[in-house]
């Protein structure tokens, strides 16, 4: 017993210090010095028309986009694939020096880490079987929903059936998280659950690939992606900024999403 | 002066992310689920797995003197072969893709995975404790007019008992510990609470080692109910 406790002890001092350890920001803001040529971007490629994979080249929207960005900034672009929920982790690190990953701009976001300007806008889409259609959140109470774990779609359905004032509290729908809309998509095929929650654009790609599959817009909540860099990065964000305005007049993005999109 | 204030920051953070990471959201109820989930699988995996492994460790243990075993053997043995020559995480996408494709009870694919790996590990562990009993007491059966079943049965598996327990403990445990990648399915473990958390809050410290610490306390308080069990077991040796 006494050894356990010993060891608990341990754990505990351990824990408070590397807590106390976490928030110190690092000071230089690149991933290493030897690398200020490059510049890195995470993003999660399961996300056609933003980004996906292509052989093992990650493509897509936003790949293009932030080659522009690059070419702005006189530099090399690298692009990782990583879980979608662990690319704010990489940025607020210094792993990454941007986040472009179709990722909505949210007040809970915009604490961890800066934003651009919006450079596209999304609404939630909800994909189902077209034998088994569900098109509104009335009809998922007590159905099985999927998403992608920390996604919109994912709170979205979380707050619906957690909150007290949710629109499924207590109707004994379930969450299913999974790593990829993609993935959730092929349980909904298998029938493990009803109904898949997403952003507009690649739930549309979804279903151009699977015929069984329907979508249909999802809730009025308008969502605009931003292109994610640590806190008080203000010379990138700056850059950024510029090349989305300039990407944005030139009607570019449009034409990526369009390449991109069967 | 510097190091009292250095000791109120670190207090303060340590309280902002303990806050992020159970209280706001009612999250802790995530790691209660996770925790839940993860002893569940754990448990009946072990269960199933002492089922499996014992009847394919008694299985090769007999089939040696006798050949209408064989074929059971055989297939006894490339069971063996294969759970222990793939790793746990592609067997467990496996079941849930293909085998279980259209069981969307992911705990039960989960105990299922999981006990039918352990049950490959448990027969090693089996076939051991079986044949350290001592021939003579196979042999002592015998001559006293019971057949090979029910000396295996009344004579030898008793005895083989108390050699395996203490290695059956060590599986529970460690199942406790493998079952951590059952969250590449749609099943909420205690890793998998904690990466929920951390896609939430966007934190990665305080879930984690909540999480490590979680698994110690479970693997050591496990721990030590097993070295209670071994030494109350050891009260009838004679050494």
């Amino acid at each position: 017993m006494k050894k356990m406790t010993a060891i608990l002890m341990v754990m505990t001092v351990v824990l408070s210090a590397m807590t106390g350890c976490s928030p110190q920001p690092v000071e230089n803001n690149d991933v290493g010095k030897e690398e200020e040529n490059k510049i890195v971007m995470y993003t999660n490629a399961e996300f056609a028309p933003f980004e996906y994979f292509e052989g093992e080249n990650i493509v897509g929207a936003d790949v293009d986009i932030a080659n522009e960005i690059a070419k702005d900034l006189g530099k090399e672009l690298i692009v990782e694939h990583t879980d979608f929920d662990g690319i704010i982790p990489a940025i607020k690190s210094g792993k990454a020096h941007i986040g472009a990953a179709a990722m909505t701009i949210t007040e809970a976001r915009q604490e961890e880490v800066d934003f651009s300007i919006g450079y596209v806008t999304s609404i939630q889409n909800i994909i189902y079987k077209n034998d088994a259609e569900l098109t509104t959140m009335e009809q998922l109470i007590g159905k099985k929903i999927g998403v992608q774990l920390g996604t919109t779609g994912d709170l979205k359905i979380d707050d619906a059936i957690n909150l007290e004032d949710g629109a499924l509290y207590n109707s004994g729908a379930e969450l299913k998280t999974y790593s990829s809309a993609i993935e959730a998509a092929q349980d909904l095929l298998a029938g493990r659950v009803d109904a898949v929650v997403t952003d507009q654009l690649p739930a549309e790609q979804i279903v151009v690939n699977n015929p069984e599959l329907g979508t249909v817009e999802f809730g009025d909540i308008s969502e605009s992606y931003g292109i994610a860099v640590k806190k008080g990065n203000k010379e990138l964000l700056d850059s950024i900024n510029k090349t989305l305005t300039r990407l944005l007049e030139e009607g570019k993005i449009e034409e990526y999403i369009a390449n991109h999109s069967n | 002066m510097e190091l009292t204030d250095k000791l109120n920051i670190i207090i303060e953070e340590f309280t902002r992310s303990f806050t992020k990471t159970f209280i706001v959201e009612g999250r802790y109820k995530l790691f209660i689920t996770g925790i839940k989930n993860t002893i569940t699988i754990a448990f009946f995996a072990t269960i199933i797995g002492i089922i499996i492994g014992l009847f394919v460790a008694i299985i090769r243990y007999s089939s040696k003197n006798n050949r209408k075993l064989f074929l059971l053997d055989k297939i006894c043995s490339i069971y063996v072969s294969v759970i222990r020559g793939t790793p746990v995480l592609v067997q467990l996408l496996i079941m849930y893709y293909t085998v279980f494709v259209n069981m969307d009870n992911t705990i039960i694919v989960g105990i299922v995975t999981f006990g039918v790996n352990s049950g490959a590990y448990v027969a090693e562990i089996a076939r051991a404790g079986i044949e350290s009993v001592d021939k003579g007491q196979m042999e002592a059966g015998l001559s006293l007019g019971l057949n090979r079943r029910q000396a295996m049965f009344f004579i030898i598996l008793p005895q083989a008992v108390k050699n395996i327990l203490p290695a059956l403990g060590n599986e529970f445990i460690a199942l406790l510990k493998e079952t951590s990648v059952v969250g590449s399915i749609p099943l909420i473990d205690l890793t998998k609470a904690g990466d929920i958390v951390r896609s939430r809050t966007y934190e990665a410290f305080f879930p984690l080692y909540s999480v490590a610490v979680c698994y110690l306390i479970l693997v050591l308080g496990l721990g030590a109910l097993q070295k209670k069990l071994e030494r109350r077991l050891s009260y009838s040796d004679r050494n």
